[in-house]
């Protein structure tokens, strides 16, 4: 256990991943200190100025401060990442544990995750949105669902591979009952591959919540997250780039860090599928 | 080999199934009275009272439902509230600059990712191989709108490469209509080319791990024959399963990229619904789309045979 | 086997002088061999025997050049191939080299194939990687050479993928693309390790008589002194990278000077049957009648494949007694102890252990029942939950059905004793241990629920032979002291032969033979249990006439 924290500080993915995800929650969680002002305040004489020494990041359409805005917007993009990776993997694990080990449960539970799986996970969440209104709840919610089957399958595959390792058997024939086999035995050896999985699924829900605040579809669009930003810089894109860009730049560069983190702990969690993806 | 497909086929009816359920209970399971939603917060009574019954809200569910399913069987996939217009009318204007989109990535990425992933695996260590790993988890961390708007304001604004946004039906020629899709599709393909090379260097390295390369090896076979004819081959069906899988995020791209580059395909017309609650013009395009989804995937299915022996039918 | 007198000042095919190999830093030794000299003549087949980790397999890799490339690097010493420097080869003259003048054949046909690619494609390869030929004259070599190898019906074969041919025919593929362009030195790599005893007496017959025709130098490496005495000429022995013996086959098996020669050669079980005391009054603990264990490929849409696994299977063991199940892989054996164990439901007959109606237990029953059965696996590595100390796996079972933790530890330690652990390592993890100690865990872990019946599946087959021998002297010794019936699962007729008091022949899922151990090895009345008999590798041989228990 200690080599692999030793492994996962000398990766120097996880170095890269881990500080630009530190500076984003760091940006999250001190918001008020790094900017001063009021992100959401309109000042109609200083609309869509360009970024200079007063707004580093210039101002939008209604002369709100961008570098603000962007700031607090890392609260939202983090927010729904760590919900929505949470939620799923919750939901993925306890589902996918039980197909695993119950064999008619196991044949519903995939077809319906098959079937989820064939529905596009923007449009699914887009059509759960627009129905359901907008809200940051609905939001993670419909993030959230298309990503369970993923973690479903990978639960479901550790598990299969599990139950014939003779440590497994061995344990049934000492007596050791289903419930006690599948925390002792099974449940450890989910945990690797589903804290890789999580950041993977952190960092495909943020893109896609910017995507929904982006089509309109999104958290509620007085809410100043990325995604809301640049779906009202759309308008004047070819006046004030900066209105999408530095959101946008914000937005890749924390999905970045998350991926490399993902990156960089599956190499040094589990050496065996390093080579994998 | 038909007898495969055919079982194969049949084997696609859950997943639709499930699907069709899914698509139509997402309108019942929202919170409040759909008709009431889909009307929006301004409408009169009688707008609602009007849209209930053109959706036959007012009968049981399993009435809607069946009935729903019974006119889905025939093909007819409702009629839009907001046009009036048949759902099948709508996406069938729609569909040519979405195929063209989608083909061109899809091509675009296959062409660059198999080779940028297979020498990454050849070379794995080397700077070649850091290279195009790191551009793959780059491209794969860029949101595809912000990706797009990149391209627009260097490629089209500042050097004027290519027209800013817009799109042209192949009737109109070959050159005006590429000409248009080039930037978008350049957009696009960067997550699926990441995506792509990623899977492709990681079996292609674990192939080249396999006890028969090293009988190639012990045979005397240069590097070259090595590398294509025995480790490639073997790599192929992972490589196929993810373009299959990865069919989703293309979708989920094209509406995005549409939007951008306002190009009038399905996107669009998905954007537009869900701004105008147009309830049987979503549920239509989710059918079409996942139908196409598991279309391709059935077709990939498919085509495993014809990599590897090992799978039967 | 006598061997053919090499006449002084010839030129071997091989000859590897003072050849080291240095392992990556931080390996548990600095060279994975080291000043290692060896020369294979033409016409001779010199075996290079020696346990896991002797570095046998790293000196074939060298001389053919296929080392893991960053891993593993000659750092001095040459390899000779009629003279010429492998090590001072550039890459592609050695390339040239490989396929024509030296070929290897490896332990895994199933993986040494590859699977994408027909039979006759792959054979072809081996002749156009270094000449040219018109694709008439290619498939003509390619059949000859297949018929060389005995392939039976070589035009069908020829289009064959190697997941539709047996283990067998498999490596007569891989023989015969080695010997696509007659090279004068054959590496072998444990070529029959993976396969059933039948079979590699044929294969074994096939190297010989190949070799002998084409007067080829064979490099033949391998763990097993009883295919050693099958097939060599000469003998090296090597130990932890280094070679401690060479000499005459019959020199060394007949008078082995070197103490480890002697002690693995002693370590080999004998093929004679051990005398047993054996108790007929005892009184029986496990017995099945008409046990049928019938898999269904079972799906939708898809047709139904059945496989009898098992079929009408009725045995007896008795407290303090040894029944001993053998059979190729594929007979039914392990499907027989699964059953016993019910971590599978058999389908049809009825087992009874110790009276009770063991195949039939529901669920709570089932669990109380469990505790008088215990199994040994086969593989020491995956038997053991990495993650927990052996402590705590050993502790399971107890605590389980009610004891207390301190004793359930007491318990442990004392049986930690009993298998020869000591006491202190009960609180490591199983990968600070080796494989032999591993397995006598295992089987503290199945002695602390105290069973009637112990079943044992291939529980020495992933261990080196000196370590096999200590696990079969503990297992015994736990039989005789706790009066325990075991049923032993094995394909190793030596082993069976030491261990057991009575054994049950099977062949495709159904005993053909059930006897005393002296009685069906002796007088073997099936056609099947004399073939294999006859196929056990060096049974001319009187090894380990001192037998498991010296």
């Amino acid at each position: 256990m200690n080599s692999d924290l030793l492994l996962i500080g000398r990766n120097t993915a996880v170095m890269i991943g881990g500080g630009l995800l530190l500076a984003m929650a760091a940006a999250a969680l001190f918001a008020p200190w790094l900017f001063a002002g009021d992100p959401t305040a309109l000042d109609p004489v200083a609309r869509l100025r360009a970024p200079a020494a007063a707004q580093w990041f210039g101002t939008d359409m209604y002369g709100r401060d961008l570098y603000g805005r962007t700031v607090y917007g890392s609260r939202i993009s983090l927010l729904v990442g760590l919900t929505v990776a949470a939620v799923s993997v919750a939901v993925g694990l306890s589902i996918g544990l039980v197909a695993g080990y119950v064999r008619w449960v196991d044949a519903v539970v995939m077809r319906v995750m098959d079937g989820i799986m064939a529905i596009p996970g923007i449009l699914l969440a887009i059509a759960m949105i627009a129905l359901a209104g907008s809200s940051l709840v609905t939001v993670v919610v419909a993030i959230a669902i298309p990503e369970v089957p993923r973690v479903v399958r990978l639960v479901r595959g550790v598990v299969l591979g599990i139950r014939e390792e003779p440590y497994v058997e061995a344990a049934i024939s000492v007596g050791t009952r289903l419930p006690h086999i599948l925390i002792r035995h099974v449940l450890p050896n989910t945990v690797a591959p589903l804290i890789v999985q999580a950041t993977y699924v952190c960092a495909s829900a943020m893109i896609l919540e910017a995507i929904l605040s982006f089509l309109g579809a999104g958290v509620p669009p007085e809410i100043p997250s990325w995604g809301n930003i640049m779906a009202e810089g759309r308008t004047y894109f070819q006046i004030a780039p900066w209105i999408i860009f530095f959101p946008g730049l914000a937005l890749a560069l924390t999905v970045l860090g998350v991926n490399l983190l993902g990156d960089g702990l599956r190499d040094s969690l589990d050496p065996r599928i390093t080579k994998r993806m | 080999m038909i007898g495969f497909a055919a079982r194969r086929l049949l084997a696609t009816v859950p997943v639709m199934a499930v699907v069709a359920v899914f698509v139509f209970l997402l309108l019942h399971l929202g919170p409040g009275d759909p008709a009431t939603v889909i009307a929006g917060d301004y409408a009169k009574p009688e707008d609602i009272a009007r849209i209930r019954a053109q959706l036959g809200l007012d009968r049981p569910l399993y009435v809607q439902f069946g009935s729903w399913l019974w006119r889905l069987a025939q093909g007819d996939l409702g009629v839009s509230i907001f046009s009036n217009l048949p759902v099948a009318q709508l996406i069938g204007q729609r569909l040519e600059p979405t195929l063209a989109l989608s083909a061109l990535t899809l091509t675009f990425a296959v062409l660059v990712a198999v080779p940028l992933g297979t020498v990454a695996a050849w070379t794995a260590g080397s700077w070649i191989d850091r290279g195009v790993m790191a551009f793959a988890v780059v491209g794969f961390s860029v949101p595809v709108f912000v990706l797009g708007y990149a391209l627009i304001y260097g490629l089209a604004l500042k050097l004027a490469l290519f027209p800013v946004q817009g799109y042209v039906g192949l009737a109109e020629g070959l050159w005006p209509f590429l000409h248009r899709l080039i930037l978008p599709s350049l957009t696009l393909s960067v997550v699926y080319i990441a995506l792509i090379a990623r899977i492709t260097r990681a079996s292609v390295l674990d192939v080249l791990g396999e006890d028969y390369i090293r009988t190639a090896h012990a045979k005397g076979l240069t590097e070259r024959a090595v590398l294509v004819r025995h480790a490639l081959r073997n790599a192929a069906v992972p490589i196929v399963t993810v373009i299959g899988i990865g069919f989703a995020l293309l979708i989920g791209g094209v509406v995005v990229t549409e939007s951008v580059f306002n190009i009038p395909g399905l996107g669009r017309l998905t954007v537009d619904a869900v701004l105008r609650r147009d309830y049987p013009v979503i549920q239509g395009i989710i059918l079409v789309f996942s139908a196409a989804y598991v279309l391709v995937n059935l077709v990939i299915d498919i085509l495993y045979t014809v990599f590897d022996p090992r799978i039967r039918y | 086997m006598s061997a053919p007198a090499n006449p002084e000042g010839d030129v071997p095919v091989l000859r590897i002088r003072e050849l080291t190999v240095a392992l990556p830093p931080g390996a548990d030794r600095a060279h994975a061999v080291e000043d290692i000299d060896l020369d294979v003549h033409a016409g001779e087949i010199l075996c290079v025997v020696g346990e896991s980790g002797s570095g046998k397999s790293v000196t074939a890799q060298a001389v053919m050049g296929l080392l893991p490339r960053g891993q593993l690097r000659p750092v001095g010493g040459e390899i000779l191939l009629q003279g010429e420097d492998l090590l001072a080869a550039p890459r592609a003259r050695l390339r040239g080299l490989r396929g024509s003048r030296m070929a290897m054949i490896f332990q895994e046909p199933m993986t040494a194939l590859n699977p994408v690619m027909s039979i006759g494609r792959q054979i072809a390869e081996a002749l156009t990687a270094h000449i040219r030929l018109t694709p008439r004259a290619r498939r003509a070599r390619v059949l000859s050479l297949m018929e060389s190898v005995r392939l039976a019906a070589p035009e069908h074969l020829y289009k064959a993928y190697p997941h539709q041919i047996s283990g067998g025919q498999r490596q007569r593929v891989m023989i015969a693309m080695a010997l696509a362009l007659e090279p004068v030195l054959l590496i072998a790599d444990e070529p029959t390790t993976a396969l059933d005893v039948t079979t590699q007496a044929r294969i074994l017959a096939l190297i010989r008589e190949i070799q002998a025709a084409r007067d080829t130098g064979v490099l033949f490496i391998t763990h097993d002194f009883g295919v050693v005495a099958e097939i060599a000429d000469r003998v090296a022995v090597m130990q932890s990278g280094r070679i401690v013996e060479t000499g005459d086959a019959h020199q060394i098996l007949s008078q082995p000077e070197h103490p480890y020669t002697r002690m693995l050669i002693g370590a080999v079980p004998s093929l004679a049957p051990a005398p047993r005391d054996t108790d007929d009054g005892a009184p029986v603990v496990l017995s099945t009648e008409g046990l049928s264990k019938t898999y269904s490929g079972h799906g939708l849409l898809r047709r139904q494949r059945e496989v009898v696994a098992a079929k009408g299977v009725s045995i007896q063991v008795r407290r303090g007694q040894t029944l001993g199940i053998v059979g190729e892989s594929g007979s039914g054996k392990s499907t027989v102890a699964r059953c016993v164990m019910r971590l599978t439901d058999p389908t049809g007959g009825d087992i009874s252990l110790g009276g009770s109606d063991f195949g039939r237990l529901g669920a709570r029953a089932l669990w109380a029942a469990r505790k008088r059965v215990q199994i040994v696996f086969q593989d020491p590595y995956r038997s053991l939950n990495p993650r927990r100390t052996i402590g705590r796996s050993m502790t399971e079972g107890p605590i389980n059905y009610g004891m207390a933790r301190a004793e359930a530890r007491a318990r442990a330690l004392e049986l930690l004793a009993l298998v020869g652990i000591e006491r202190g390592a009960i609180d490591r993890y199983p990968h600070q241990f080796s494989g032999g100690q591993r397995q006598r865990i295992c089987i503290a872990r199945a002695l602390a629920l105290e069973p009637e019946l112990l079943v044992a599946d291939e529980p020495v087959s992933a261990l080196d032979v000196s370590v096999q021998a200590q696990v079969l002297r503990l297992l015994d010794d736990v039989r005789r002291r706790y009066h325990l019936g075991m049923l032993f699962i094995t394909h190793d007729l030596r082993v069976a032969a030491q261990v057991c008091d009575t054994v049950a022949v099977m062949l495709a899922g159904e005993i053909v033979e059930h006897g005393p151990v002296a009685e069906v090895f002796e007088r073997p009345s099936h056609d099947y249990t004399r073939r294999l008999l006859a196929a056990a590798p060096g049974r001319a041989w009187n090894f380990g006439a001192s037998g498991v228990r010296e």
